[in-house]
Formats: C-alpha cells, sequence, structure tokens
C-alpha cells in the first residue's frame, strides 16, 4: 500500500505588490497532523507537488496551542486558526489562503496591527495608580469574575474582524474584538472610571453604530468570546451616554 | 541630561514587568519583540502563580515558599534572591489583581488558590487554566497604557542580533533586524534588558513558543555573557505529544484532583474506563504517599519514564500514561480547568471529562541561563536579564507556578536596577562600537545569504532536537553526551554549507531561522557539555551512573564561557549562597 499523503493548496505572494500564484503540496500523512506541521515540513523540504523548489511558507505563529492568537489564516475558505486546524477534520486538498482584511506581508502573513491601536483608542486597560505596594485589589464576587473571564480569553486573532462584512475601508468599524474589551473594563471595580471615555470613542464613525448585526463574529471567534452579547450591552450603554452628553450639553 | 534611554529585549511577562518599571519611574524605553508583545510564550502559562497568602488558614508562609523553592530547587538556587522573589509575590498578586486579572474568586469574592506541585499548601492563585494568558494581557495593557503617552516605543517584528559593546566591554546598545524589511540597524542604549525566555527549539519538540530559541541569549553568550546552570532542563511530566510541538497539560489538572496511572496488567484490552480500581496501578500515589500526584515534576517525570521504559506499562506497549480527571463533577472542570480541557479536546479529539487523557513528558523550562548578580546584570556592564532566559531563581528544579512570579519578579528588579545603572554611566568614548558591530552583522548577513551549500537548516535542526532530547533530558548518561557534543559539532561544521532556498530580502523567514539555528547550536552545547561534567544527580539532573547528589563537589554554579575554540565552553563552578538554609536530602515519599 501507498503511504498516504495530504494535498494542500497553498496562496503564495512574495510580496505586497506581487503577483498571488497558488502553490500545490503533497506531503506525508502523519497522525494528529495540523496545517502548522505541514508548513514546517515544507520548510524543511521546499518543493511543490509536481517537484519544482520553492521557498518556504512565510506565516505568522507562536504557540501552536490556540492561546497567542497568531496563526489565523483561512483554510478551506474559513477564518480559522492554523495551529488547532488538524488535517483529517479537513477537506482535501486543503486550500490555504491568508487573511484578506489587513495589508498583506508575504504569502499567508498579514499586518494586524490595526487591532492594537484599537485597543488603545478605546483605553482597553486599567488606570493603576502605581506598581508599588497599595494592598489587596477589589473584592470581587465569582459571578463579576464569571462575565470578565470569557472576554478575557480574547487571543488578538482577528478572526471576527476577518468575517465581519461591516469591517472594511469604508465604515472604519473597530470590530467585535474591541467592543469585548470595552465591556472587560467597563465591568471593572477600577477600571470604570474610564467608562464614558471607552464610550464616547465607541460613539462615532467607525463606532459601534456601525454594527449590522451579521453575527458572523460570535460564529468564528475560536475563544467562543461572547461577543454579540457584548455588543449589545455596549450599544445599549453608548445611546445612554450619548443621551446624557446631549443633556449635559 | 536626557533620561537614560534602557532597551527591552522580549515582550514576555519579565520583559513587561520591566518597562513598566522604568516607564514609571521617568526612563525611557525601547521594547524590542519578534512578535507583537501580546503574543509571547509567557501567553501559554496555564496553572498559576505561586504567592503565600495564606487565605485558606493553613499557616502558610513566605518562608515556607522560600523553603519549598529552595528544596524543590536541591539546593543549588543561590537563597538570598529566591527569598527576596517569595516575600515580594504576595503584593505581586495584589498588584496583578489591581490591574484586573480576573483571578477566580472565593464566595466572599476573595482570592481563590490551589495546590500545586512541590508543596503541601494551597498557594497558587490562579484564572481559569489560563493564568499565563491573563497576566502577559494585564501587562501588555499597562504597557500599552504607557506607550499611549509616549513613554515606551515598542519595536515589533525586529528581531535582536548582539549586543553593541564598546571599547570596555561596556554595552552601548543592540543591533536588531527588521523581520519584514531584513533591515539590519544598530539601537543605542545606556542598558538593556534581556528578557527573552526559553530554549525550547534546542530539543526540536518542547511545550515551548516558535520564538523560544534561546538565540538572544546565545548572542550574548558568544560575546563574553556567562551561562549558569545549562545542563538544568525541565521535562514536564504531563505533556500531549504532537506532530508540530508538544503541548503543555498544566499541574493545574493534578492539583485539582487529577490521578496518574497505568493498567496493572500491560496486555489490558479492557475500555478504559471499565478497567476497575484494584487493576489500576496510581504509581506516584503509591510511591509517594504524602504528596501523592503532587510531586515535583522531574520526580514524576522521571516516574513516568520507570513505568514506562523499566516496567513495560506503558498503555497498549505506548509511551503514555493515564492522566484521570473523570471522577470531578463536570462544572468544577469547566470552572477551574476549562481551558486545558478546550486544549486537549481540540487536538486529540476525546473529551477529558469523559476519558482519562493519554499524556507523556515533555521538555518544558530551562532552570539555567544568562548568569546575573543579584541585581540581575550578567557579567557583561550594562547588559541584565530576567525571566527564563536567566538562571537565578529555581535551583535545579523549578516547582510549578514559580515561573510566574519569578519572570515579573525579575523584571520589577531588572528595571530599576537598569535604570539606575545607566543614570551613573559616563559617556561613551567615540561611537561606543556601534559601526563595528553593525558591520560584524552585516558581514555574517552577507555570507548567509551567498553561502551556496546543500544543508537545509530546518533539517539541520530536526537532528539537533533528536540528539537533544534523546541524549540531554530525562536520563544522562555520559557516553551519550559525548555523542551529543561530537553530533553538534558535526551539525556547526554542516551549517557552514546551509543553502537559503530563499535569498530575497523581504519577509524571508529561513533567513532569520538560519541565523537562530548558529546560536541553537552554539548554546546546546553549554547545555550538553555542562551534564557531561556534572558527575552527580540532582533536581532534574540525572545520572545513574551517579545516582547521589554529591554537596562536596557540586553544591555548585555551573558557568560555562564561550572560548571560540572546538573543543567548546569552558565550564567553572562558583559556591552557591546557602546562608539561610542548611541543605539537607531532598525526599517526597515523606513530609519534608
Amino acid at each position: 500500500m501507498a503511504d498516504r499523503t495530504v494535498l494542500f493548496e497553498i496562496k503564495r505572494q512574495a510580496s505586497p505588490d506581487a503577483p498571488a500564484v497558488w502553490e500545490k503540496f503533497e506531503l506525508p500523512w502523519r497522525p494528529g497532523m495540523n496545517v502548522i506541521s505541514a508548513m514546517m515540513e515544507i520548510a524543511a523540504n521546499p518543493v511543490t507537488a509536481d517537484g519544482r523548489e520553492t521557498t518556504p511558507v512565510t506565516y505568522d505563529s507562536n504557540c501552536l496551542e490556540e492561546i497567542c492568537g497568531s496563526c489565523a489564516m483561512r483554510i478551506n475558505g474559513k477564518a480559522r486558526m492554523a495551529c488547532s486546524s488538524l488535517v483529517d477534520n479537513l477537506e482535501q486538498p486543503i486550500k490555504v489562503e491568508p487573511l484578506t482584511k489587513f495589508p498583506l506581508v508575504r504569502d499567508l502573513q498579514v499586518d494586524r496591527s490595526v487591532l492594537f491601536e484599537n485597543l488603545k483608542a478605546v483605553k482597553a486597560w486599567v488606570p493603576i495608580d502605581g506598581t508599588y505596594d497599595l494592598g489587596s485589589g477589589p473584592r470581587m464576587f465569582p459571578q463579576e469574575q464569571e462575565v470578565r473571564y470569557p472576554l478575557s480569553n480574547c487571543i488578538s486573532c482577528t478572526c471576527c474582524m476577518e468575517v465581519c462584512p461591516q469591517f472594511n475601508e469604508a465604515t472604519g468599524f473597530v470590530g467585535a474584538a474591541t467592543i469585548a474589551q470595552v465591556k472587560l473594563f467597563n465591568e471593572h471595580p477600577s477600571g470604570k472610571v474610564l467608562k464614558e471615555e471607552r464610550l464616547r470613542a465607541l460613539s462615532g464613525d467607525g463606532g459601534i453604530q456601525e454594527c449590522g448585526y451579521a453575527q458572523n463574529c460570535v460564529e468564528v471567534c475560536p475563544k467562543q468570546l461572547p461577543l454579540t452579547d457584548a455588543i449589545s450591552d455596549i450599544s445599549r450603554d453608548v445611546l445612554l451616554q450619548k443621551a446624557k452628553d446631549f443633556l449635559r450639553g | 541630561m536626557a533620561a537614560p534611554k534602557i532597551i527591552v529585549i522580549g515582550g514576555g511577562l519579565a520583559g513587561l514587568s520591566a518597562v513598566i518599571k522604568i516607564a514609571e519611574a521617568g526612563g525611557n524605553v525601547d521594547l524590542f519583540s519578534i512578535v507583537p508583545v501580546k503574543r509571547s510564550h509567557s501567553v501559554c502559562a496555564q496553572g498559576g502563580i505561586n504567592a503565600a497568602k495564606n487565605l485558606k488558614g493553613e499557616g502558610d508562609t513566605t518562608w515556607q515558599h522560600f523553603d519549598d523553592t529552595i528544596y524543590g530547587g536541591d539546593f543549588l538556587a543561590n537563597q538570598t534572591p529566591v527569598k527576596g522573589m517569595c516575600e515580594a509575590a504576595p503584593g505581586i498578586i495584589d498588584l496583578l489583581d489591581r490591574m484586573g486579572v480576573p483571578f477566580n474568586r472565593t464566595p466572599e469574592g476573595l482570592l481563590d488558590f490551589r495546590r500545586f506541585g512541590g508543596t503541601l499548601y494551597h498557594r497558587t492563585a490562579f484564572a481559569g487554566a489560563t493564568t499565563g494568558q491573563q497576566l502577559l494581557y494585564a501587562l501588555d495593557e499597562q504597557v500599552r497604557r504607557h506607550e499611549a503617552e509616549g513613554k515606551v516605543t515598542k519595536y515589533e517584528g525586529w528581531e535582536f542580533l548582539s549586543a553593541v559593546l564598546d571599547s570596555k566591554g561596556v554595552a552601548r546598545g543592540i543591533t536588531a533586524m527588521n523581520l519584514r524589511t531584513m533591515e539590519l540597524r544598530s539601537f543605542p542604549a545606556d542598558a538593556i534588558i534581556l528578557a527573552t525566555g526559553g530554549v525550547g527549539a534546542l530539543f526540536g519538540k518542547s511545550t515551548n513558543s516558535v520564538v523560544c530559541t534561546g538565540s538572544a541569549q546565545s548572542a550574548i553568550f558568544q560575546q563574553g555573557a556567562y551561562y549558569a546552570n545549562g545542563e538544568f532542563i525541565q521535562v514536564h511530566p504531563t505533556s500531549i505529544p504532537g506532530e508540530d510541538k508538544l503541548r503543555l497539560m498544566s499541574e493545574s489538572a493534578r492539583g485539582e484532583g487529577g490521578r496518574v496511572w497505568v493498567p496493572r496488567n500491560p496486555g489490558d484490552k479492557r475500555p478504559v474506563k471499565q478497567i476497575p480500581a484494584a487493576e489500576r496501578f496510581y504509581f506516584l500515589e503509591e510511591w509517594y504517599p504524602k504528596y501523592g500526584n503532587l510531586v515535583p515534576r522531574d520526580v514524576a517525570t522521571r516516574a513516568i519514564h520507570k513505568v514506562v521504559y523499566e516496567l513495560g506499562l506503558g498503555i497498549d506497549g505506548q509511551p503514555m500514561v493515564y492522566l484521570d480527571l473523570t471522577h470531578i463533577d463536570r462544572a468544577t472542570l469547566d470552572h477551574k480547568l476549562g481551558g486545558i480541557l478546550e486544549i486537549y479536546e481540540k487536538f486529540v479529539g476525546v473529551d477529558p471529562h469523559d476519558e482519562p487523557m493519554k499524556i507523556f513528558p515533555g521538555m518544558h523550562y530551562t532552570m539555567g541561563g544568562l548568569w546575573v548578580d543579584f541585581d540581575q546584570m550578567t557579567n557583561i556592564p550594562g547588559i541584565f536579564a530576567a525571566g527564563e532566559c536567566e538562571y537565578q531563581y529555581h535551583g535545579a528544579n523549578r516547582l510549578g507556578a514559580n515561573s510566574l512570579v519569578s519572570c515579573i519578579y525579575g523584571g520589577f528588579q531588572a528595571g530599576p536596577n537598569a535604570l539606575r545603572y545607566a543614570k551613573n554611566l559616563t559617556a561613551a568614548e567615540g561611537d561606543g562600537g556601534h559601526a563595528a558591530e553593525l558591520a560584524r552583522q552585516t558581514e555574517i548577513n552577507n555570507r548567509l545569504v551567498r553561502n551556496d551549500g546543500n544543508e537545509n537548516p530546518f533539517r539541520l535542526w530536526r537532528e539537533l532536537g533528536q540528539t537533544m532530547t534523546e541524549h540531554a533530558t530525562v536520563t544522562r548518561y555520559n557516553k551519550g553526551l559525548k555523542v551529543a557534543d561530537q553530533k553538534i559539532v558535526e551539525l556547526l561544521d554542516r551549517y557552514n554549507k546551509v543553502n537559503l532556498s530563499d535569498r530575497s530580502q523581504w519577509a524571508n523567514t529561513s533567513f532569520a531561522f538560519a541565523r537562530q539555528l548558529k546560536n541553537m547550536l552554539e548554546l546546546s552545547r553549554t547545555v550538553v557539555l555542562g551534564a557531561l561534567q556534572r558527575d552527580e544527580s540532582r533536581g532534574a539532573h540525572y545520572k545513574p551512573d551517579f545516582p547521589e547528589r554529591n554537596d562536596e563537589r557540586f553544591l555548585k554554579t555551573s558557568k560555562a564561557s564561550y572560548t571560540g575554540s572546538p573543543e567548546g565552553p569552558r565550564i567553572d563552578y562558583e559556591d552557591v549562597d546557602i546562608q539561610h538554609i542548611k541543605p539537607r536530602p531532598r525526599r517526597y515519599d515523606a513530609a519534608k
């Protein structure tokens, strides 16, 4: 019996201005193989299925256990993490492409720094007085921790932004991940001191009003964040804030 | 006078901790990281962070934490810095709590604590089973705040290549390479802090992230920094073997009551859940009745190897044992361990609520690292180190949940110390060595790109990983260590014939990897030769031919220095600070 192999088709692009080409690879199958191990195999033996020499594929990765958020890409048309994409669960040939909503760097690598800029804009932090010893933190009940913890599991993979029809240059929408972080910090006893500023940051163009409730975000999120709940809650808070600001003149 | 400029390399817990302290004190920081700092390897830590807060009425004290840490490390750690860390730990937990880390809570709204290995106290604060992620994010958020206020400049996507040293050997900056444009540049600084993490890649597959190559440590080791206790490598007892890496299965699974066992009958063909309790061999509980499944990692790992390789009791004859949580109710598991159970189910396809997990030891952590003094400074003036990349806090074996606290504490020490050092630094002569170092690095790059050999760097790396895993992990023999060193020397020679299949100057990952590989090879020799020369067994370093700890000869820190000669690094020995706790035999079959 011939050894089992796995077929891949990978979209390659040498630089942002270079033309995109598809390359096919036929790799030895191994039990438990994921898309990342296929990339590693190609790096050790950079030859296409038709025997042509090529270069190792450029892609982002780090932890390989779906917690660092690096290796998001489109696999068989779906935005997901390459590390947790097991070959045995995928239809072949496995088609791998970069995310489409972010500036392409090379091959499967894109520039997702927009998310980190968004987090700056909404002040996604607790403004502590300092790191010197000021005693215990605020008391918090398990029920409160259980609201915050799932939101704090966001790995910044940007899959929710990739699949959002409203996340594009025309709207400038911040996307679901950032909104969820606003809820996370507004729920914290001392984080909420910046609540009004965060809500105002989400009230203009590109803010929460751009959301079209397609709900793709919550479906694609690899960490099952309650994204649509966060969007509903923050929408309400933004409206209340607008009303308050209006009355205050 | 302008505020001193500090460069921090690495944006995990240690690096970010240093950055925050420097920014808070009015210093000026440039933060370099290969990956966006929020994606650093600290994110992988799962189980928790230790501090003797004594919130469970057990009478825990920072002294107990100190004693457990020293004892767990088999007395190899210098005691004064470890004492400082354990005393600072409760305050660090409070600070993290104030930063908004969603730690698990008791019904009264206080921090909850769980058990961990190597202690009999509930001393480990946790946020589900993703504590590292939650801690990293909290520090990342504080750094983002300082960045927004203009106190921190991030250089993400830049890889550190070397330190810039002046004619007197004093650090004056760094050289780094932009991983997108491949631009090579030197950056001036009055002090630099390495917080560049672990060395998992020396072993091919490990629980570490892709960036944990030890390349930065190795680079400055080759520039004259000592590398200490490199032979002490922690192999975590419970990992999930994979094609691309070994995924960690947290010690917290045992902290919450998980039990390790194998069928007593090696040929048992019954479905796992039909094997009755009497026919299960709970070997850790039998062999170590006091600590049970929560013996320190080196002890648990050797026990699993013994069961598999000496007793032939691995599941289905494979190198695997069960880690069983199925007796614990689903709600408790989801609340306290959700994150790691999800990882197991995603990658193995089996639900650990219903069926015991199959696990095996995997390379996890380096206790050794850059030698530093009690101020976290290496022997090169102006170069500091903090976190896993230095050697100071864990001796011969690290206790679970001590790494997060050592990273943060180390960063909190290194930051202010570097700033103090920088304020007293006199100006460099000339350009401080920048032009010369940049030229040296440019030449290395040019040679690599032009090289016309026939060796693929990724394949050389696989061979390195295989030899290191075979000879330099759980059980070590001098014969095998010599074989490993010869193999590394061979790989170093073949490295000269590396051919980059990609010669482009844009986001060229092979190029960056080839540069790391050279450093990995050089650093591997310190691990192997350090192990070869240490003829005793201590903590994670185990030689069946020398089964006892030998304090007379080896209660010493090993210090490797680079020689550039074919014989490899020179290893010297330095006395250990034992002024607080007198060394005593380390055993876990009874209370200590």
